[in-house]
Formats: structure tokens, sequence, C-alpha cells
């Protein structure tokens, strides 16, 4: 059996990696995809705890899939955003959209 | 003991592995081997026989003979034309992205191969009898929308690109229907495992025959996904000359052809499995292997129903594409899957069930048709008054 | 032996992937390797024997999410490859922090805490159940999602609709 610290290691590697690349990227997207590895790794995480301590009880898996349905919403809502942004300004940098009035 | 039950027949064969004294990992190394080589050879040599095909009934349809010059009825003529596509030049444009566009053409085969693991053959003859069958086959569906925006994006070619683009826009929305479609055999079976549906058809209660406007939508889902003639604006020669495949040439357009017709064969046995009962049939239980002639009968008559509205339907424009499939096929989907559950759950006996959703499937059938039908005529109507106007007939 | 073996390959890719991801310059391989490290995730959800989530992933994450992100790559074109660095003026700093976050969690995962593990076998009904509890227990969680995804729905094409000019 793979010891449960092998899974929650690899999830904590995964998030520090999306969490870098939410701090270093300046396309909004790239950004986004950032965020998705994130929560990617806290969905691992989940599932290894549902896995290892109660095989027997739902919550993990509903959890899980609560994750997935916020992380699809949130991309719609975010590539939609990207794509005014864009419309508007030819711009998805982050770092060059910094007016309060476009 | 039946000689011909292909169930007695697996339990023979691993009792012969257990004989050479092989340990249990390796026995389920060798038959998942074993069952991967089978169906490999099957998807990948059942092409060349479906290109024929095709061919042949598309020639015979439209009044021609079809291809007859290599080997008896032209039967040879694929492998020729494989030949030809392997000593072709193999192209790569200069401004491509070279990983990407050469990883485009496996993905697709891939995606479409992975789908033939959960396909029930026979009683017993199934890859592996996946409990979320039906998930997997919608999830392995979506890769293949992927192989299709690689090779847009990878070309370096606007039309690729535009091409790629109506893939993904016609595929992510025929996807919709599609599963709404699946799921009703998958609420009324109360499984996902492809086996379980089929069992549950036993005595010809196909759900295809059940509900028939179910059978109807995932038929209209599966030609679009398959990018078949009435949707095949993606590949439009006169528009955008050969969608995301142009650059392709010799081997890797072969093996986007290859996904192509591997993607109609299964989408027909899926069709045949969740609709029309799959191996079920009469006499089946006494000799089970007569599930695999029945399963590939149905398979062909979908089959041939695709090859026969491609050689006879025109190509519909992208908007009238989208038009149809969100305005149509979705809320009619919505309805159909919210019908399935109602009557599932109604205390009455299974065949006052099956004769209540048949006869409310017709009316929604008939509705939708009339209701389609009135705004082509409507619209038929508006053209005829602006040609007169300005004077065309 | 075997399923450890299966797991390190997995896990190597996956953060190799990941890390293509945030780090190459071209923002559309960086989405390819996002959809191969979704399918690495993918693969280390099925060792967990959570196959529902695991086609789950694919058909939502590689389905949906992934085609979403490359498709807006491609409507913003010109933006991937741009002369300006892709990264901003914080990335030495954040990588800094991450390095030191990355390496203070997996010091907390190896060292700090015993986790209580039990063995036990996943039921062979954990769909069913599965399914019972999205309808039964938490109702509430489910339904907020589904509105959550229809406000989604609405906005997304509020926001990203072109003005009739």
């Amino acid at each position: 059996m793979i010891p449960l610290s092998w899974f929650l290691a690899v999830s904590a590697i995964l998030f520090v990696i999306g969490f870098f690349g939410v701090l270093s990227r300046r396309n909004a997207i790239a950004i986004l995809m950032g965020i998705e590895l994130m929560l990617n790794a806290v969905n691992i995480n989940v599932l290894a705890f549902w896995r290892y301590t109660q095989p027997e009880n739902p919550a993990g898996l509903v959890w899980a899939i609560i994750v997935i349905t916020v992380a699809a919403a949130e991309a719609a809502v975010g590539l939609a955003l990207f794509i005014a942004l864009y419309r508007l300004r030819t711009t998805v940098n982050i770092d060059e959209v910094d007016l309060l009035k476009g | 003991m039946n000689p011909l039950d292909p169930r007695i027949l697996g339990e023979w064969w691993n009792t012969f592995l257990r004989g050479l004294g092989l340990a249990e990992g390796w026995i389920v190394f060798i038959n998942g081997l074993v069952v991967t080589l089978i169906l490999l050879g099957f998807g990948l040599t059942s092409v060349i026989f479906l290109i024929w095909l095709e061919r042949k009934f598309a020639g015979r349809i439209q009044d021609r003979l079809g291809p007859n010059r290599v080997g008896p009825y032209g039967l040879l003529q694929t492998v020729a034309d494989a030949l030809k596509l392997m000593t072709k030049e193999d192209i790569t444009p200069d401004n491509a992205e070279r990983v990407t566009y050469n990883l485009a053409p496996g993905l697709a085969v891939f995606a479409v191969l992975m789908l033939l693991v959960v396909i029930p053959f026979g009683p017993g003859l199934i890859g592996v009898d996946l409990n979320i069958g039906v998930l997997y086959i919608v999830a392995m569906g979506s890769i293949g929308i992927m192989a299709a925006l690689m090779a847009g994006w990878a070309s370096n070619n606007k039309y690729a690109l535009l091409g790629g683009f109506r893939t993904v826009a016609q595929l992510l929305s025929y996807e919709i229907p599609m599963v709404l479609a699946m799921s009703v055999p998958v609420l009324f079976a109360g499984t996902m495992s492809m086996h379980g549906i089929v069992e549950k058809q036993a005595r010809f209660q196909w759900f295809g025959l059940i509900m028939p406007a179910a059978f109807l939508l995932y038929i209209i889902s599966a030609l679009a996904e398959n990018e078949r003639t009435p949707f095949d604006l993606l590949e439009a020669e006169s528009e955008i000359v050969a969608g995301y495949h142009i650059e392709y040439s010799g081997m890797k357009f072969a093996w986007f052809f290859l996904a192509f017709f591997l993607n109609t064969l299964i989408l027909s046995a899926i069709a045949a499995t969740l609709f029309l009962g799959g191996w079920q049939g009469p006499f089946v239980e006494q000799v089970p292997i007569l599930g695999v002639f029945y399963f590939f009968i149905k398979t062909t008559a979908i089959l041939l129903f695709f090859m026969w509205v491609r050689a006879t339907f025109p190509r519909l424009r992208i908007d009238q594409m989208m038009a149809l499939a969100w305005k149509v096929l979705v809320p009619m989907g919505l309805v159909l899957v919210l019908l399935a559950a109602l009557v599932v759950k109604l205390p009455i006996p299974g065949l006052l069930q099956n004769l209540i959703l048949f006869v409310t499937n017709i009316a929604i059938l008939l509705f939708v048709l009339g209701a389609v039908g009135r705004h082509l005529r409507k619209e038929a109507e508006r053209y005829k008054v602006r040609y007169q106007v300005s004077g065309i007939r | 032996m075997v399923l450890q073996a299966i797991f390190i390959l997995v896990a190597l890719f996956t953060i190799g992937c990941a890390l293509m991801v945030v780090l190459h310059r071209n923002l559309f391989i960086s989405a390819l390797f996002l959809i191969a490290s979704f399918f690495g995730v993918a693969v280390i959800y099925v060792l967990l024997e959570a196959e529902f989530i695991a086609v789950a992933q694919i058909l939502i994450y590689i389905g949906a999410i992934a085609t979403l992100i490359v498709f807006a790559i491609m409507l913003s074109r010109g933006m991937m490859t741009g002369r300006t660095s892709p990264r901003n003026a914080q990335a030495l700093w954040a990588g800094l922090g991450s390095v030191i976050l990355g390496i203070a969690l997996l010091y907390v995962v190896a060292y700090r805490v015993q986790w209580p593990v039990v063995q036990k076998d996943v039921p062979a009904d954990a769909i069913a159940r599965l399914g019972s509890a999205l309808v039964g227990r938490y109702v509430i969680p489910f339904e907020v999602a589904s509105v959550l995804l229809l406000a989604a729905l609405i906005g997304a094409v509020m926001i990203a609709r072109e003005k009739e000019v």
C-alpha cells in the first residue's frame, strides 16, 4: 500500500507550484492555470484523507465533486472576464491593467 | 456445459494459465495484454473493411459502382490506399509547432481506441466492465476535442485554426445533448455499467424502442460528434479547405482518417448497446455466442444508417448547427431526462412504465419536429420574399 | 511494490508537467502541459480508488476547463509569444516564498504529524453511496453548487458577450 504521506507530499508540491504560478505570472490566463493546479492539489489531499481515514463515508467524494464544480464555474467566469478585458484593452497582462477608469 | 459460451472459455483460459504455475499478478497482466491486443487488432482491421463499406454503399446510393478494381469487389482498395499513404512524403510545415503537430494525430486515435475497452461485444465479452462505463465514454470523448484543437493550432494555418475552432464549438455543443440522451438509459437501467445496461434490456425491452426520442437524440448528436455529413462543416472543402487536418499528409493524415472511421464504429456500437439491447436477442440464453452475432448485426445497421445519411444530406451552416444544438436538442434532452426520472419513480408495473414512456416520447418527438418544421417553413417564406424583392428567382 | 513504483512515476510526471505549466514561455504549450498534469492527477485519483472522481476529473478539467483555457488563449492571440517577459517583477520573491512554503509543508507532512490511518477497503457501492449522499445528507451544498453553476453560466455569457454596435 502506498503511504498516505506520499500523496500529501505530491499534493503539497503541486500546491506550491500552482502558488508560484499565481504569484509570478503576468498573463491572467496563466494565473488562472496556477489556481487550477492549486485546486487539484487540494483535491488530491481531500481524496487521500478520504481513502486513508474513512473510505466508507462519501463525504470526501462529495467534497471533491464540489471543488471540481467550483473550479469549473470559476474558470468560466474568469475566462469570460479575460476575454472582455482583452476586447477593451487588448491585453490580458495583469500588471498593465491598473486604471480605475478604463 | 456449453462450449460456445465465452464466459466458460474465459474460465478455461484462466485455469490453463494457473496450471502453468503463474502468480495471480502475472495472470492479470497477461489477460490485460491479450485483451488489449485483441481489441487493437479488431479495431484497426475493422477500419479497412469500414472504409470499403462506406465507399461501396455511398456509390450504390448515388448510382455508381464504387471501388471495384483492386481485389474482388474492390475489397483490397483500402489496403492499396493505405500503402499509398504510407509511401507519401511526410510534411511538417516550417512554422508548425513541431511536437504538438506530431502529437495530435496519435492523440486522436488514442482517444477513440480507449473507448473499445468498455464495449460489450457479447455476454462476458467486454474489456473491462467499469461500473462507470457510460461516464468513461463521455470523458474519453472529450479528449478527442483536444486533439482537434492541438492540430488546428500547431499547423499554424488560418484554415486549420478556423477548423479547430469550429470543431471545438461543435463537439462541445453536441456533447451536452449526447450526455443527456445517454443518461436516459442510465436512469432507466439504474446502472452506468455497459454490461448492466445490456442485461436490463432482456426480452426486447430495448430502450430505443421504449424511448425513440432519446434514441433519435443520441443518433443526431452522434452524427455531430463524429463530424459526419450534415455536420461536416468542420472540414468543408468549399469553405475552409479541410479543417484542422489541412496540413497533414501521408501517415499522419491516415491517423486522423483512422480515428474518424473508428469513431463511427464505436458510436454505432454504443448506440446498439444503450438503445438496441446490445447482444440481447432470441436464444441468447441457450447459445451465448449468438450474442456477438446480434451485436454486430445491430452495430452494422446503425453504421449503414450513418452512411446513408452521409450520402444523402447537404451540409448545415454553422449558425444552423449551433441553433439546432442549443435551441432544439438540449431542451429536448432535458425534458427527456426529467421524464425518465419521473416515470422510473412511479409506483406502477414495468410494462405500464414502458408504455407511458413510449407515448410521451412519441408526443415529444412530434412536438419538436412540428416546431422545427414550422420554423423552417417561416424562414423559407422570408427568403422567398427577399428574393422576389431583389428580383432573383 | 508495483503500485508504489507506478505512483512514483505518475507523481514525477504530474509534478514535471506542473512545473512546465508555470515556467514555459509559450502560453499554449503551458496549457498543454496543464492538460498532461490534469491527466496525471486523474491517475493519482485512480490509485486512491476514486475512479468516479478520476473520470469526472478528465471530463470536467480536460474536457471543459482546459478546452476553455486553450480557447481563451487562442482568442487573445498575439499575447502568447510576447517579447516581454512572462514573469512579473515579484517573480524572484514569489519563487523564494514558494520554496520556503514548500519546504515547510513537506516538513510538516514528513515529520510533524502522524495521521491515524485505517486499513479499510473502499465499499463496492461507493458510487451509489455518493449518489444518495449528494441528494440526501449533502443536498444543500449540491443545490448551492447547481445555483453557482447557473449563475456562472449566465454571468459568463453576459460578460463575454459582444455589445450590439
